[in-house]
């Protein structure tokens, strides 16, 4: 079998790493840095940074983060939100980051996929899909976190990005994303099985048991995950919890946690993993903080 | 003109994202420019040949930049050479990517594309992404970059392609993806290449920069 990456997500609004349920209602939950360090020196795989409000703007505005990320955390850095050009690929590149996801803009203009291939290596490049399913069944693509529908069906799409020189894609079911409800494991599988490209599967982990799931059950080559790990790391780390961060803290303060989700470390993930027959990267290289 | 004198240069022709193998340099304490100059290569105390994309993009590349002789010049200088990714793989006498092309052939041996169905008849996802063990093969790690590096430690890998040095004397270490079995680090005197990206590999490819960066300060490998 091969190794299965686990990969946190941390969506990033202005200078806040925050977390909605439905790409929705964003809550704040701290600074980034302080998450993506904790997350690298217990084991993460690689990380993702999503500007969610790039969109409306039409920027990614993450480059300082990223700098900063880049400096100290050495395992791959893939950035998404609001990336529409050749140079904004190379800006954030540039900045730190080691792969860019490209969503609007593939849709918008499928060239794009294959000049950055071409330009920046496939595997710098990766197509995100934001999957809604129908009443009927069918999975469509959509934009700007769930909100633009495009009515191009999941699939079709997943393959066409292949042919033009995607090196993965990052698959997110819009239906499952913050619920802690489980990922949606039909429409992964579904997704990978087609696809001789690695699919990371993005959107509804509440346990262990859901990672594990979506692995075996949806044939994930990767999986991504954050409420269960940011929340984990609010609970053992308060220091991350920094008060000068503004915005939509009333739920921070709360010290509440969504339902569905059980917290857990990457350390107790992957060692849940192994012992359920998963390869994935040991967490020997840990260091204690 | 400048007189700055760097202790690696790394080179430039063209071929994805060089930023994190010099943010790795400058981590362990080396000064290093991302340059495609002879002159620069040829003055500097260690060689990086990084890269991602296409074998046979990458050798029109170093050809039109004109750096298929500095390279081989600088390497027989017997100073510190690195080769990551697609900088391994040129190494090698030719590639069957896209139709045959001729590398380097600093070291005997071809790159070839990882088969599409593993034993089980299952498809195989290329390209491999993601972390893999190195593994003994047939030259000893002593005295080389992974001196201080465990036998299975995890490194970050992301290609479709691998490296068939001709000789055994070449082979550093070995990894298995689904059923095949490969050289992912070849060695051959002052030449060091990974198939693997040390500068994604966490500390334990930190740790590697820092084995080649005494070399470079050193002055041999």
């Amino acid at each position: 079998m091969k190794n299965i990456r686990i990969i946190p997500r941390l969506d990033i609004k202005g200078p806040n790493l925050v977390k909605g349920i439905h790409l929705e209602g964003l809550r704040v939950l701290g600074t980034p840095e302080g998450f993506a360090r904790h997350y690298y020196e217990n084991g993460a795989d690689e990380l993702v940074y999503f500007d969610v409000v790039a969109s409306l703007y039409n920027r990614n505005s993450l480059h300082d983060i990223i700098t900063k990320t880049a400096r100290e955390i050495f395992i791959p850095l893939t950035v998404g939100g609001g990336i529409r050009t050749i140079d904004d690929i190379k800006d954030v590149l540039r900045a730190g980051a080691d792969k860019v996801a490209l969503n609007t803009a593939a849709l918008n203009n499928e060239n794009i996929i294959t000049e950055a291939s071409r330009k920046f290596g496939s595997s710098t490049i990766l197509v995100s899909i934001e999957a809604i399913r129908q009443p009927d069944g069918r999975y469509l693509a959509y934009t700007d976190n769930g909100r633009e529908y495009t009515g191009k069906e999941v699939l079709a799409w997943a393959r066409r990005a292949e042919e033009l020189g995607a090196g993965e894609i990052m698959l997110t079911s819009v239906d499952m994303e913050g619920t802690g409800a489980g990922y949606d494991i039909e429409l992964t599988k579904m997704v990978s099985e087609s696809l001789s490209i690695p699919v990371i599967a993005c959107g509804g982990a509440g346990s262990s048991e859901d990672i594990k799931d979506v692995i075996f059950n949806g044939k994930a080559d990767a999986v991504s995950m954050a409420s269960i790990l940011h929340y984990e790391c609010i609970n053992n780390r308060s220091r991350f919890v920094d008060n000068s961060v503004e915005g939509n803290i009333e739920f921070l303060k709360s010290g509440k946690v969504f339902s569905k989700i059980k917290p857990v470390g990457l350390s107790e993930i992957k060692k849940y993993l192994h012992s359920n027959g998963v390869n994935c990267r040991e967490t020997n290289q840990r260091i204690k903080s | 003109m400048t007189n700055i004198k760097y202790d690696v240069a790394i080179i430039d022709y063209g071929m994805g994202n060089l930023f994190s193998v010099k943010r790795a340099c400058e981590h362990v304490g080396l000064n290093a420019v991302i340059t495609h100059a002879s002159d620069k290569i040829m003055n500097s105390s260690g060689v990086i040949l990084p890269g991602v994309g296409a074998f046979g993009d990458a050798m029109s590349n170093l050809i039109k930049y004109d750096l298929v002789s500095p390279i081989k010049d600088y390497i027989q200088t017997g100073k510190p050479f690195m080769g990551i990714c697609l900088g391994m793989q040129l190494m090698l006498s030719e590639s069957e990517e896209f139709g045959a092309h001729k590398g380097l052939d600093i070291i005997s041996g071809k790159v070839v594309k990882f088969p599409r169905l593993n034993a089980v008849g299952n498809t195989v996802k290329v390209p491999q992404v993601g972390w893999n063990s190195i593994l003994p093969a047939s030259v000893s790690w002593k005295n080389t970059p992974l001196e201080e590096t465990a036998d299975g430690e995890a490194m970050y890998f992301v290609h479709s392609f691998y490296c068939i040095p001709d000789k055994a004397e070449n082979y550093l270490t070995a990894t298995v993806y689904e059923d095949t079995k490969y050289c992912s680090s070849l060695i051959r005197g002052n030449v060091f290449a990974a198939q693997y990206h040390p500068e994604k590999s966490a500390k334990e490819g930190i740790k590697i920069y820092q084995n080649w960066g005494n070399s470079v300060k050193k002055g041999s490998i």
